[in-house]
């Protein structure tokens, strides 16, 4: 934990005290708030979407396609129609004619490709656990009965499960138009030319593996209709697309759909979507006239919650002999799942102006190639595509420094960007307004005890100790904040990034701050709060935020890409800010004066000069009486804002790992972590080191225990949490947090986002450190997870490769090229393949000529 | 039991079979009428109106269900409310004394130990549960020991806690919280 928890704010008793406090000489911005929404969440009390029952409710279970890819030939759902209980069974083809096609916002390319994606299969199974038929009964245990009587008759095709050979000519199609969805391309700068007789190239692939968000509530709707309009209940981050969004899907019209996301648990990207569950239960209330309900299992959760990352990175690094980067090429190859979901093929896009990472260079050049695969979409997963850019990157970089014998902190150093040196515009366009990245690696090399923990490594190597040190440095920074519009506009992304706020002073005072973010998690009632308080100058406590609701908040971007604070925590300011200029108007009017005399400080307006002054409060009933308001003044105390930032916001930091590696049986146990995060301004710092701590879990899941696994059928073997394992409390050490404070210059708070920076940061340091580890052993790579088996394997493979290597002290070895090739999919836990050498090429890629030119194991 | 001479309804599909239960959640008598194959967390949800337990995974894996079942911990997704009869079930809803939150409520308050709240009722109720184990004398996996009672530090409540998933990652503040409240 970190500095000045103030740990006199906690609310004993679950009813705040109503008393009126008096305003707070302590501004609020800063302050370890405990958290407003805490007291109903500990105590079962929240309204969570399963929790609605409504009157006549009704119930949908779905039948899910258990095949990966195969034509639908028959359906027949009237025996299940007749089952007990059941309202109503409709296949895909009852539906065809009113289900539409779900939503694609981001067509990143003029050419791209973007299927028809009926919510429920008609003709044909594209994932396993599409939907292809569905029951509606009077509960859900006889919906889920009823789903067995209903038969469909598939012929099976071939699965498309690896990308490289989804592309290759001839292979089996996803869709008609073929399997590549879009090539996308940015360059900057002369690529050839950094390329070109570069003393040292690193050349690197990296897989991405397929991860499941897992959001601990299942994703849940529920859908009524009173016979004109349509409310939808969802657990989802985005009510306020998503009205959009199905209301031109569903044809209804967006005056007559009200969409409320209620307490939601937990998103992490997973509900930032438009799904098919969501459109097909507004059909079936429209049909029925009556509530229903869907509520997933988790199985069918792993299933069909789109996934996320599922790229395959060919980086190459050139630099100079010193360390310096010239330049960096990327070819991506990104898994899009079967159909483009919301933003699938925008995911990457959010990494491509990423893989230059901090660094200053002169080229940077970068390809995309979005491929279609019969599993199930993926989308934004937290970090979407910049967890992706930092890994690749920051990977690339510990092999430079190890190519060249230089100090991994050190190569960075010398390549990052300096703190003199802001505003930067990097070689991938953005302006990174500010950052000291000396500043957050310092702190973070003293409390890791960096130098201490190298000796140590030193000495574990000299003695061969079977339990091996590694260390990881990971220095990232994120593009936050999304989005300007305008930036947005440019690419091809179908909305705008700006966020609105109303804030409502009430005639005793009391604020309602109304927001178009839609928190799952992140404290947004709380640190809203904290905001309003400061700049109306009334009690925190006396503060209401409202959300989540488009028919109480009407307006709103949602909540995902790191943006309420940095953009919806900036319109509530701003919204302040123009209630308090019309308190002022007003309390000028009562006070005889001018309003350019009137100055406010602690939610009091007085008279320059004078004792003479009016508390906010006052005015607030004084506007509601409207006996006596200046000409022309409505009798109200409110405001709207809308923000929409200039720039991203550039949060960075240093993330340390050290772990410690048993060479005999692979197993990995990280020993120590610390992470110094730089986010600019904090509004609360409890908020904020939890957001960390999930961050840092959340990576550290991708580096050693998770992945979405497909057997050679295309069936998906990690459908429950026995199979795909997120972090539990035994799996994580305590981490070591610290701060480093260079407020953004793009917005009035200062603030730069938080709810990524973790996950970012944190899986580059973990595998830089298992490398690490195993580098006296001829280890390069270990693909990730990198599960025991995975590492015990990548040390039998270099030993194979040059046997009798044992932890050397000396020059570290090459690795051989020449295994046999690895499969990327197909794999199943218990049998992992092999992970590949780092030199292997993978398919689908053409070797740029440069890639030969780096000398091996050299100068160490 | 009811209708266990004809289980077979209409179409060949058998009727429910049903039970009449005398439960007791959080000290009051429920007395309920289910299927027998219902779980003891539907019965909570569905039927009594006790929607603090949550369904995380409904096998077992996540521990958000979590609740007491005469003081000790036990997953409700995997728990027949069949077996519940005559046992004093405590619910998250049964945990504070009315206004008054129970002590791991206000330390995971305090302690931040939680983020979107969904598995909080869950962890809540285990470590109510895991605090009783431990004062009883039960080791864990990780416990040094085995002659002497366990002592509750960071290594122990995490161990202890594994079975109580968290996605927001919240679990220094939960260890934090449990170990304040063990001390």
């Amino acid at each position: 934990m970190t500095e000045e928890l103030d740990a006199g704010l906690v609310a004993g008793r679950i009813a705040e005290s109503d008393q009126m406090s008096e305003p707070s000489a302590e501004r609020e911005m800063g302050r370890a708030r405990r958290r407003k929404e805490d007291a109903r969440l500990v105590t079962g009390r929240t309204m969570w979407t399963d929790n609605i029952q409504l009157p006549g409710m009704l119930y949908v279970a779905f039948l899910r396609s258990p095949m990966a890819h195969a034509r639908i030939t028959g359906v027949n759902v009237s025996a299940a129609r007749s089952r007990p209980g059941v309202v109503a069974a409709y296949s895909g083809r009852d539906l065809a004619g009113e289900q539409g096609s779900l939503p694609c916002a981001w067509p990143v390319t003029e050419d791209i490709v973007i299927p028809d994606h009926p919510p429920m299969a008609v003709d044909e199974v594209r994932y396993p656990g599409e939907a292809v038929a569905c029951v509606v009964a009077t509960d859900r245990y006889r919906a889920a009965d009823a789903l067995e009587a209903i038969a469909v008759d598939y012929e099976p095709l071939d699965p498309v499960l690896d990308m490289t050979e989804a592309l290759a000519e001839g292979a089996p199609k996803v869709h008609e138009a073929g399997n590549r969805a879009f090539t996308w391309k940015f360059a900057g700068g002369d690529i050839d030319a950094a390329f070109r007789d570069a003393p040292v190239v690193i050349d690197r692939t990296y897989v991405q593996q397929r991860l499941i968000p897992t959001a601990m509530e299942p994703r849940a709707v529920v859908a009524t209709t009173d016979g004109d309009g349509f409310t939808l209940y969802s657990a989802t981050q985005i009510p306020h697309v998503l009205r959009v969004m199905l209301a031109m899907t569903t044809g209804i019209p967006e005056h007559k759909l009200r969409v409320v996301a209620p307490d939601v648990g937990g998103g992490f990207g997973s509900k930032l979507q438009v799904t098919a569950e969501e459109v097909l239960a507004l059909l079936l209330a429209r049909r029925l006239g009556r509530p229903v309900k869907w509520t997933e299992s988790r199985s069918e959760g792993n299933l069909t919650v789109h996934h996320g990352r599922d790229q395959l990175q060919r980086i190459a690094v050139a630099a100079d002999r010193d360390g310096r980067i010239r330049g960096v090429r990327v070819e991506l190859l990104a898994d899009m799942g079967a159909y483009l979901m919301l933003v699938t093929p925008g995911v990457p896009l959010l990494g491509a102006f990423m893989y230059n990472g901090i660094y200053k260079m002169d080229a940077y050049d970068f390809t995309c190639t979005g491929v279609f695969t019969t599993k199930m979409p993926t989308d934004a997963y937290r970090g979407a595509g910049r967890p992706e850019a930092t890994f690749a990157i920051e990977r690339a970089v510990d092999e430079l420094a190890h190519e060249l014998g230089i100090d991994p902190v050190e190569v960075r150093r010398r390549n990052w960007i300096t703190r003199e040196e802001f505003p930067y515009t990097t070689i991938a366009g953005l302006t990174y307004d500010s950052g000291d990245y000396e500043a957050a690696t310092e702190k973070a090399l003293a409390m890791f005890g960096y130098d201490e923990l190298r000796a140590e490594q030193a000495d574990r190597r000299e003695r061969r100790d079977p339990v091996q040190l590694g260390i990881g440095v990971s220095t990232y920074t994120e593009m936050c904040g999304l989005a300007p519009s305008r930036v947005l506009g440019s690419l091809s992304y179908g909305a705008g990034g700006w966020e609105h706020a109303a804030v409502r002073l009430l005639p005793t005072g009391k604020v309602e701050v109304v927001t178009g973010t839609s928190p799952h998690g992140q404290g947004h009632e709380t640190a809203w709060s904290q905001i309003a308080a400061d700049a109306l100058g009334v009690p925190f406590e006396d503060v209401s935020v409202l959300h989540g609701d488009t028919s109480v908040a009407h307006r709103g971007m949602d909540t995902y890409g790191s943006r309420s604070l940095v953009v919806g925590g900036v319109a509530v300011l701003a919204a302040c800010e123009k209630v308090k200029e019309r308190a002022r108007e007003l309390a000028a009017h009562l006070m005889e004066a001018s309003a350019d005399d009137v100055e406010f400080d602690g939610g009091r307006f007085r008279v320059r000069g004078t004792d003479e002054g009016r508390t906010i409060q006052e005015l607030a009933l004084a506007a509601f009486a409207a006996h006596d308001l200046p000409g022309g003044f409505e009798p109200r105390l409110d405001a709207e804002a809308t923000f929409d930032p200039d720039n991203f916001s550039f949060p960075h930091g240093t993330h340390l790992c050290a772990v410690e590696v048993d060479t005999e049986t692979g197993r990995c146990a990280i020993r120590s972590y610390v992470a110094v995060d730089d986010v600019g301004s904090v509004v609360n710092p409890l908020i904020v080191e939890g957001q960390v701590h999930g961050g840092i879990a959340q990576g550290v899941g991708q580096a050693l225990f998770e992945e979405a696994v497909h057997d050679a059928d295309g069936n998906l073997v990690t459908t429950t949490m026995a199979d795909y394992l997120i972090p539990s409390a035994a799996d994580l050490p305590e981490f070591t947090t610290g701060r480093t404070e260079t407020p953004a210059t793009s917005n009035p708070l200062g603030v730069k986002g938080v709810g990524e920076a973790g996950t970012i940061a944190s899986t580059p340091a973990v595998v830089n450190a298992i490398t690490d580890a195993l580098r006296p052993y001829g280890v390069r790579d270990v693909r990730m997870p990198c599960t025991p088996e995975r590492i015990w394997r990548a040390l039998a493979e270099a030993e194979a490769a040059v046997p009798g290597q044992a932890p050397a002290t000396g020059p570290a070895p090459a690795a051989v090229p020449g295994f046999a090739p690895v499969p990327t999919h197909g794999s199943t836990p218990g049998a992992a393949p092999p992970p590949a050498p780092a030199s292997e090429p993978i398919r689908g890629f053409v070797a740029p000529a440069t890639s030969e030119s780096a000398p091996e194991g050299g100068a160490r | 039991m009811n209708g266990e001479t004809d289980i077979t309804g209409a179409d060949g599909v058998p009727d429910p079979v049903t039970a009449d239960l005398r439960l007791s959640v959080n000290g009051v008598p429920r007395p309920v009428t289910v299927d027998t194959r219902e779980t003891l967390l539907d019965t909570l949800r569905e039927h009594l109106g006790l929607t603090g337990a949550k369904k995380g995974c409904d096998h077992g894996q996540c521990g958000a269900c979590t609740v007491l079942v005469d003081g000790r911990r036990a997953l409700s997704c995997l728990t027949l409310t069949v077996t519940a009869d005559d046992v004093e079930i405590v619910t998250v809803e049964g945990l504070a004394d009315g206004d008054a939150l129970h002590p791991l409520q206000a330390a995971f308050i305090e302690n931040d130990a939680l983020q979107c709240g969904y598995c909080t009722p869950g962890q809540l109720c285990s470590a109510a549960g895991a605090l009783a184990e431990a004062a009883d004398g039960w080791p864990s996996a990780v416990t040094p020991d085995l002659s002497a009672p366990p002592r509750l530090d960071e290594t122990e409540i995490r161990e202890r806690m594994s079975g109580n998933l968290c996605r927001c990652g919240a679990y220094p503040g939960i260890v934090a919280a449990v170990g304040q409240v063990a001390r």
